[in-house]
């Protein structure tokens, strides 16, 4: 029984001055381990800077780690050719970034295409997503990106990532750009995605309660380590400063009585 | 209406310089574009080339062109008298503005877009011939529109260096004080850089993406 996804010991150190007494600020990401099963959605929790998407893009080597090993599906991702290996790792980012030249028709099928399936494959295929992620097919295939609101856009996002059904999806915060109301609309799709795919996810967010929301179980980082590992129960419960740092974002508290 | 006269008189003589002066331009162009165009691309995978790349063409730019004609006459292959010196001459010329727009063009891509293209499993080339330049063309035919414009105006003078064209006219005109002989040479290059700009132009509203929208 492989994971779709094992990480041991990740680290990402900036190349430049050794040591010193800023060391330490040269490392991204250090020590990460963490595992993801299938149908599991591990969400990377943390402030601005505090190494999340670094952590995403170590995995699907868009950094080259510096130390430790990401396994997918059992096989060490260094040995696989980048572009191979990232054609098996959805991928989802805040700004979308769809192709503006080409339909969402087009951009949904990017990857079966680059994997050279055939195009009426292709097309079946992305019929089948456009509808998963809720937009009709009909009328959205032959449209351009900027003919798109911004929740109807990170839809397509999310179907593009899942276009060659890959066993692992990386998404850094694709909700959040967008307003609040259309946010947990998508929330909610996703939830009921997630439970129809049963695909591995790692999800980024700096949102708390996305985060716990979405979670099977929360990792939560500070200064490039995960500095709490746990169910969204035991992250509630957890005397963690860090964690309890969140919990009150969230929840701002009884209002102050007088 | 002496110019009209001039015409009917000389109309074989003016067919031909003004086909000089087409192949002068249209020769230089694309050979223009077939090392602007990759040499601005190599700018965006090796930035550490840009600033010396783009200040060497700078540089070309400033030498006022009568001179870099009277340079290049006595270098062994690609210099002397005739239409291979002004080649190379308005080559030059037209090296800057399509190697910085080439540059801009694909450095001014959404990097979301960039980004999503490296995550999605495209390799480097297939990145810039799908998205990287389709993207970048009307950056790009901005480039090439302005070496065209530029290089007709700087093909007339070509004609001192006996590479013919629509300058001969010019300088004929200059040598014997004649307005009309002048004009002769004068407006149809005006035109044709009218012409080339509108061409351009079109071809460019045609492929502008507006960016990252």
């Amino acid at each position: 029984m492989t994971l779709p996804l094992e990480v041991q010991g990740l680290g990402f150190q900036l190349p430049g001055r050794g040591t010193g007494d800023e060391g330490s600020a040269r490392f991204l990401a250090q020590d990460v381990s963490f595992t993801v099963g299938a149908g599991e959605t591990l969400v990377l929790l943390g402030r601005s800077g505090s190494g999340k998407t670094t952590t995403l893009k170590l995995i699907n080597r868009l950094l080259e780690p510096t130390a430790g090993e990401v396994r997918i599906a059992g096989e060490r991702a260094r040995d696989v050719p980048p572009t191979r290996l990232r054609r098996r790792i959805g991928y989802v980012i805040q700004e979308v970034g769809l192709f503006p030249h080409f339909t969402v028709a087009r951009n949904v099928g990017l990857v079966p295409r680059l994997e050279g399936w055939e195009p009426a494959r292709v097309e079946l295929r992305v019929r089948e997503l456009l509808a998963m992620v809720g937009l009709d097919p009909d009328s959205h295939a032959p449209r351009h990106p900027h003919q798109l609101s911004g929740g109807q856009r990170q839809r397509v996002g999310v179907a593009r990532a899942l276009a060659a059904d890959p066993p692992l999806l990386l998404l850094d915060e694709p909700f959040g750009a967008l307003d609040p109301i259309t946010r947990v609309e998508l929330q909610r799709e996703f939830q009921a995605l997630q439970r129809r795919l049963g695909q591995a996810m790692v999800f980024v967010t700096h949102d708390v309660r996305e985060g716990l929301l979405l979670a099977t179980r929360i990792g939560l980082m500070q200064h490039g380590r995960i500095a709490f590992l746990g169910t969204p129960q035991e992250f509630r419960e957890s005397e963690h400063p860090e964690v309890q740092a969140f919990m009150s974002a969230a929840d701002p508290g009884p209002p102050a009585r007088g | 209406m002496d110019l009209v006269r001039f015409y009917a008189r000389n109309s074989q003589e003016v067919v031909g310089l003004l086909g000089q002066h087409t192949y002068l331009v249209a020769i230089s162009t694309v050979i223009a574009v077939l090392v602007g165009v990759p040499l601005g691309i190599m700018l965006t995978r090796r930035p550490a080339w840009r600033g010396p790349v783009l200040g060497l063409a700078n540089v070309f730019q400033t030498i006022p062109s009568l001179a870099l004609f009277g340079f290049l006459i006595p270098l062994p292959f690609i210099g002397g008298i005739g239409a291979t010196t002004a080649i190379v001459a308005l080559v030059v010329y037209a090296l800057l503005p399509i190697v910085r727009n080439t540059y801009v063009g694909i450095a001014s891509v959404d990097p979301a877009v960039r980004e999503a293209g490296r995550g999605m499993g495209m390799t480097d080339w297939q990145l810039l011939t799908q998205v990287e330049l389709p993207l970048g063309l009307g950056v790009i035919l901005a480039g090439v529109r302005v070496a065209t414009v530029v290089s007709v105006g700087t093909a007339t003078i070509a004609a001192a260096i006996g590479a013919g064209g629509l300058g001969v006219y010019i300088f004929r005109g200059v040598a014997v004080v004649d307005d009309t002989l002048i004009l002769a040479g004068a407006l149809p290059a005006a035109l044709m850089a009218l012409a080339a700009d509108a061409l351009f132009g079109l071809a460019e509203r045609r492929f502008a993406w507006g960016g990252g929208k």
